[in-house]
């Protein structure tokens, strides 16, 4: 690894494990306040695009390939319908959460199912914005650092 | 004056609308088609503003439940059902504004629950529990340790106390301009990566150059030839 | 799992979670058969629930379906009654017919390493457009329209292998098509302000036929909005470049639904949402909606003549069939919505049936333009065939649905005192004998070009959807009891929920 932009290098090395913790943060804390799937979903494909900017793409796509971004795209929103089709199997309609636990008295099954729900999504979005990243900026060939 | 009330009363409009027209000048104005994809953006973006300002109550805090506030829904919504009674007189729209939904309350009581147990730093005090709860069940919880609120809670939801009744603005709207910002983010990228498509394909993202290159390829070309090409 | 009882999400959540699912497959291993396979039998699926649901709506009546248990108003709901049982049919059969076509021709016109996203973004497509037909809930026909058309986009784009000026075409697209979508959702808030809900059933209850300027506006917007969707004249620009360079299975299956999808929504909006009684809906029919059918009629039918590209000239073509739905829907009276809806199924069938025609021409000949169809019916048979038949449908020759369409119009027109408006519909009808004729003729009588010689027809699996198309045409220009009856009876229903 060269010696250039070294203060950013260090700097991503530092951010890049709290911002993945401030999506999850967002992830989950979605149920009790401002935050979901969206919002978790950009923030922790930001951590990797910013890894891509400093490190280079090349060293991001080792870290998560393309073909692991679309298998995430995929299992991600297939969560999402899962979900809405296991209520159908359920007995329910169509994301009827309280399907999934239909003894509840406070409708805890409102509760798993937005959980799982907006995991789907989370994933989704992130795996989408990353690949989003990665084909715009794949196209090109890259600035290579004596080049700034 | 009676003239200028009316003009400052609804600044909202017009900043959704000075947008909106900006937006959709770029659009037509600009060849550029990166440009123009900034214009769509901005027409876009307008629409979200529009939606997000009739969702608003005048001191109307963020659609999101207030712990405190739900305790007492979540007691009195049996026989005390008219919160709407709280509304503020002034909302320029009325109709459009409903009061945040009482089922919902009971549905998620767990959660204020949580979050009262959680964050006991932002929920109201229990020293001035106007709210006359009855005792026992979930308000155990927030019979916890009193802890400083004075820092934490913020000026909104002190207001809200004052009047014994938190005031939401509407949730609806929001998740509406949610959705539309994800649309937006798509017709965006779908755009964009057009541009790039069109650049390597054309050289140019130049309207006017690639009008110039498509009227070539349109007359200046004989079928026989498109065909080969094809 | 009630199946009947979860019939009405079917048509919907199939190809939504098929489609992903195709991304995972692979492109080019089995000659990329496999997202094909996979692709046919989702449409046939959604086909085989939306026949069901027609059925089911046709014998008890709407049907009413309530996403997550959450009741309308305040929960989205899925509301199916005969007209957009109708048209769910026709979108879900034209796809069942185009994904079956589709296989010889995607893998002339399409990238190979593509093919599962394509057919991903097809699935996707048609699933919006069934999203936007069957939902009760007015936001949620911007969202489905808003997946139909971005996936729309990069369909018309990828025709950008054999033709860049598909690049431009879908540029031009994607910014009209979102102009309209986003003027679509101006109109929704304006709604919103005036009503506080979202419910299509809800805000006609609400409205009362109370009459203020916020659902003038709103009107308005979605008007202009859907119309832009639509190609309604003079909004059409997007449409000609887009269908004449999208791949050719692409301009089939969008020119056959997509745009008569936009129309259901103006026809939705203004029955359901709205209400008729209103007087400016009565002013929009007048001022707006039947000057504005009567000139596309005109304008875009001369404009089709002078077209050398053949799905260009179709595409034109279509801007002058939405004049004759449009005009149907503002002569505001029962039969002119009849007309309208039968109209809006049969241009679907025709439309669906010349594109695919055109495709096979360009699976054979390599060209769609209109000098490649010289002498074709001794080259193509089968296809010239199909081409001519539904040909004379566009024109509305006896025996064809065409004729169906124009004959209800016709009635339409008379029967509302509009007598001049049954001349005009006749006079644009020989245009279309002109612009339809001139391919006929060359495909007939000219001698084929020496460089199309060893030009043979197209494969059975493009042909036997084509004639399926074709025989439709023609079936149901003999049995009207299926497409008229039920469009009386959706008409009827539709009038009566606008009082």
């Amino acid at each position: 690894m060269s010696i250039e932009h070294l203060i950013l290098r260090v700097v991503i090395k530092i951010m890049f494990a709290p911002i993945l913790l401030f999506a999850l943060y967002v992830q989950f804390h979605g149920d009790y306040g401002p935050g979901g799937g969206f919002q978790a979903g950009v923030i922790f494909a930001v951590a990797f695009i910013l890894h891509a900017l400093i490190m280079g793409l090349e060293e991001t796509k080792r870290v998560l390939p393309v073909g692991v971004l679309k298998v995430m795209m995929v299992v991600g929103f297939l969560f999402y319908a899962g979900t809405g089709v296991a209520t159908m199997l359920l007995g329910g309609n169509l994301l009827g959460y309280d399907a999934i636990d239909p003894q509840s008295t406070h409708h805890a099954g409102q509760h798993w199912g937005i959980l799982l729900v907006e995991f789907g999504v989370g994933m989704a979005v992130s795996s989408t914005m990353l690949m989003i990243f990665y084909q715009f900026a794949g196209r090109e060939q890259e600035i290579r650092d004596e080049d700034w | 004056m009676e003239f200028l009330t009316f003009f400052v009363e609804r600044y909202n409009y017009w900043i959704f609308i000075t947008l909106m027209m900006m937006g959709l000048y770029i659009v037509i104005a600009r060849g550029n088609l990166i440009k123009k994809l900034i214009g769509l953006n901005v027409f876009q973006t307008s629409v979200f503003i529009y939606y997000i300002s009739i969702g608003k109550i005048a001191g109307g805090t963020a659609p999101i439940y207030v712990a405190g506030d739900m305790e007492k829904r979540g007691h009195e919504g049996g026989h005390d059902g008219a919160p709407a009674a709280a509304l503020p007189g002034k909302d320029p729209l009325g109709q459009g504004a409903i009061h945040a939904d009482e089922g919902l309350s009971e549905n998620f009581g767990f959660a204020g629950n949580d979050l009262a147990a959680l964050t006991g730093g932002a929920a109201p005090p229990h020293g001035e529990a106007v709210h006359s709860l009855p005792a026992g069940g979930a308000n155990d919880i927030l019979a916890a340790p009193p802890v400083t609120i004075g820092d934490h809670a913020s000026p909104i939801s002190d207001a809200a106390r004052a009047a014994a009744e938190v005031v939401y603005s509407n949730p609806l709207p929001h998740v509406l301009i949610l959705t539309a910002i994800v649309v937006g983010v798509a017709t965006t990228a779908v755009g964009l990566a057009l541009v790039v498509r069109i650049r390597e394909a054309y050289g140019t993202i130049e309207e006017d150059e690639l009008e110039a290159a498509d009227h070539v390829a349109e007359f200046g070309e004989s079928p026989a030839q498109a065909r080969g090409a094809a | 799992m009630n199946l009947a009882a979860q019939l009405p999400v079917l048509p919907i959540i199939t190809p939504l979670i098929a489609a992903p699912l195709t991304i995972l497959m692979p492109s080019e291993k089995f000659g990329g058969r496999a997202p094909y396979v996979w692709a046919t039998l989702v449409a046939w699926a959604a086909f085989a629930a939306c026949a069901a649901l027609l059925h089911a709506v046709a014998t008890a009546g709407p049907i009413s379906y309530h996403l997550g248990d959450w009741a309308p108003p305040i929960g989205i709901e899925y509301r199916i009654d005969l007209a957009n049982a109708l048209v769910l049919t026709l979108v879900s059969g034209v796809a069942a017919l185009v994904m079956p076509f589709s296989f010889r021709s995607v893998r002339a016109e399409i990238d190979p390493r593509q093919t599962s996203l394509f057919y991903a973004a097809l699935m996707i497509c048609m699933a919006g457009l069934l999203g936007v037909t069957i939902t009760g809930d007015a936001f949620n026909v911007f969202v489905f329209l808003e997946i139909s058309s971005l996936s729309t986009y990069a369909l018309v784009a990828m025709g950008g292998r054999t033709d860049r000026r598909a690049l431009t075409a879908s540029f031009n697209y994607l910014v009209m098509g979102t102009i309209g979508a986003t003027f679509f959702v101006i109109g929704l808030g304006l709604l919103y302000q005036a009503t506080g809900t979202l419910n299509m059933a809800d805000v006609k209850h609400q409205l009362a036929g109370d009459n203020n300027r916020m659902v003038e506006a709103g009107f308005a917007f979605i008007v202009v909005g859907m119309g832009l969707k639509a190609a309604m004249f003079p909004m059409h620009l997007w449409m000609p470049n887009a269908y004449a360079y999208a791949p050719s299975v692409v301009s089939a299956f969008i020119a056959a639904t997509a745009t008569k999808v936009a129309v259901y929504v103006i026809i939705r909006f203004i029955y359901s949402v709205i209400g008729i009684e209103f007087g400016f809906i009565e002013a929009a029919f007048n001022y707006l909606l039947m000057p504005m059918a009567i000139a596309g009629m005109f304008f875009a039918s001369i404009v089709a003549i002078f077209q050398d590209d053949v799905k260009r000239m179709l595409a034109y073509s279509s801007v002058g069939q939405i004049g004759y739905m449009l005009l149907g829907v503002s002569f505001g009276t029962e039969q002119g919505l009849t007309a309208s809806l039968v109209h809006l199924i049969n241009h679907g069938m025709m439309k669906g049936a010349l594109f695919m025609a055109a495709a096979c021409v360009m699976l054979r000949v390599g060209s769609h333009s209109i000098s490649a169809y010289a002498g074709l019916a001794r080259r193509m048979p089968a296809t010239a065939a199909a081409f001519i038949l539904s040909g004379l449908s566009l024109i509305g020759a006896p025996l064809t649905v065409g004729f169906i369409s124009k004959w209800q119009l016709l009635a339409a027109a008379f029967d509302s005192g509009r007598a001049w408006a049954g001349f005009l519909v006749v006079a644009s009808s020989f245009l279309a004998v002109i612009y339809v004729g001139r391919v006929i003729e060359l495909m007939l009588l000219r001698p084929p070009a020496p460089d199309a010689a060893g030009v043979k027809e197209a494969p059975l699996s493009m042909i036997i959807p084509l004639l399926v198309l074709t025989g439709a045409n023609v079936y149901f220009g003999l049995n009207t009891e299926l497409t008229v009856d039920l469009a009386e009876r959706a008409a009827h229903a539709l009038m009566g929920s606008a009082r």
